[in-house]
């Protein structure tokens, strides 16, 4: 192989909440080769270096949004992100911001997890049908009403990046509400009076203050912050006819 | 007993952290530049409903080099003001077809500023011939 061994600087915010009363910084000097990723310079880190370093990893393809975390202040995936971008300065990789860190580089995911169950992220379908009667159809434009926001990889990327979730940690978030977006859009889907609960509350939609900065680190292109917002003006409507609607107040 | 002690981290000054967020902050913070212009231009009705002597001095005192260098800060911030808010208007927007495309981000906000440019220049047209 033409590539010489070159070294490259990684800090780590670690903290092991049994040792560390805060998270500390440690330094590693990683040799790499330029197809390296960040995800590879830590589990060279782990196999060779400190066997204790924890961090979340599986399919290193950007697929299962395992690897999550802030690249030089900026939410990445790890396995997405080159070490070689950040050659020779170094650089450092901290947990995901505004979630809580469990230890060293792997932050809790119990939030989001109750949140993404409570928006009921499946089909409820619009109309029951048998299997003889066969599937749902839906025509191109349909599916691409939603399907952009389908692409969710639950990664957090977003709330990372989402400073109303880590100034107020009750708001739904970009991700959940581009997942509940992506259901309530869907032309099969019969559920949206049951989610709008969710989406009009005010830890809903109006968390948002369009920062538009989810949509900007989303490694799937998914774009929550359209999600979301293309939806207030559906909840300012509700807001303001709910008391003229017979039996709307009650909803 | 469970060993688990989540770390939860500051958010204090966290604006700072990122250069986006500078630049969402700065867009929000134009809305205070609007809000004192308008209290501007309130000012000028008020003195408008004093009569024609109170409404020059006014216009008068708009004169002034103090109130030209607000006026040519107002004016950049403005045009921050009307880039940032057409920037995030896609957003916004559900996702609409033309003639079975998608409207793309970049023709939403591209619309809105022609159509800020052509709303100046008409209300400028209609000072300019009014006067």
């Amino acid at each position: 192989m033409a590539d010489t061994e070159k070294i490259i600087e990684i800090q780590v915010l670690r903290y092991r909440p049994e040792q560390d009363k805060e998270p500390v910084l440690q330094s590693f000097k990683v040799p790499f080769t330029d197809d390296m990723s960040v995800l590879q310079g830590l589990q060279y880190i782990k196999d060779f270096l400190d066997g204790t370093l924890s961090f979340r990893w599986s399919c290193r393809m950007a697929i299962c949004g395992s690897c999550g975390m802030m690249v030089d202040g900026k939410p990445k995936l790890s396995c997405k992100t080159f070490l070689r971008e950040y050659y020779p300065q170094g650089l450092r990789v901290d947990a995901l911001a505004h979630l809580p860190i469990e230890r060293d580089l792997m932050v809790s995911v119990e939030d989001f997890v109750t949140k993404l169950e409570s928006i009921k992220p499946y089909i409820i379908p619009k109309e029951p049908r048998t299997l003889e009667q066969g599937e749902y159809l839906q025509t191109p434009q349909q599916r691409d009403m939603y399907e952009q926001f389908s692409s969710c990889i639950n990664c957090m990327l977003c709330y990372a990046a989402c400073p109303q979730y880590g100034l107020n940690p009750s708001f739904t978030g970009p991700g959940i509400l581009a997942l509940m977006h992506r259901y309530n859009a869907d032309s099969r889907d019969g559920g949206q009076a049951e989610r709008n609960e969710l989406g009009y509350a005010d830890e809903g939609y109006w968390g948002c203050t369009a920062v538009g900065y989810c949509s900007e680190v989303c490694p799937k292109g998914v774009d929550p912050a359209n999600a979301i917002n293309q939806n207030k003006m559906a909840s300012a409507i509700n807001y303001f006819t709910r008391f003229i609607t017979p039996g709307g107040a009650e909803k | 007993m469970s060993a688990r002690r989540p770390y939860v981290r500051s958010m204090d000054g966290w604006w700072k952290r990122d250069a986006y967020f500078i630049s969402y902050m700065a867009r929000e913070v134009t809305a205070v530049f609007v809000a004192l212009y308008a209290i501007v231009l309130l000012f000028g009705v008020v003195r408008l409903s004093q009569g024609e002597a109170a409404f020059n001095g006014w216009l008068q005192y708009l004169t002034t080099p103090w109130m030209k260098v607000f006026h040519l800060i107002v004016l950049a911030v403005f045009c921050y003001h009307t880039w940032s808010w057409f920037n995030i208007m896609p957003k916004t927007m559900p996702i609409i077809f033309f003639g079975g495309k998608r409207l793309q981000p970049g023709t939403i906000t591209g619309t809105g500023l022609v159509a800020s440019v052509v709303a100046c220049l008409a209300v400028l047209l209609i000072v300019r011939g009014m006067s």
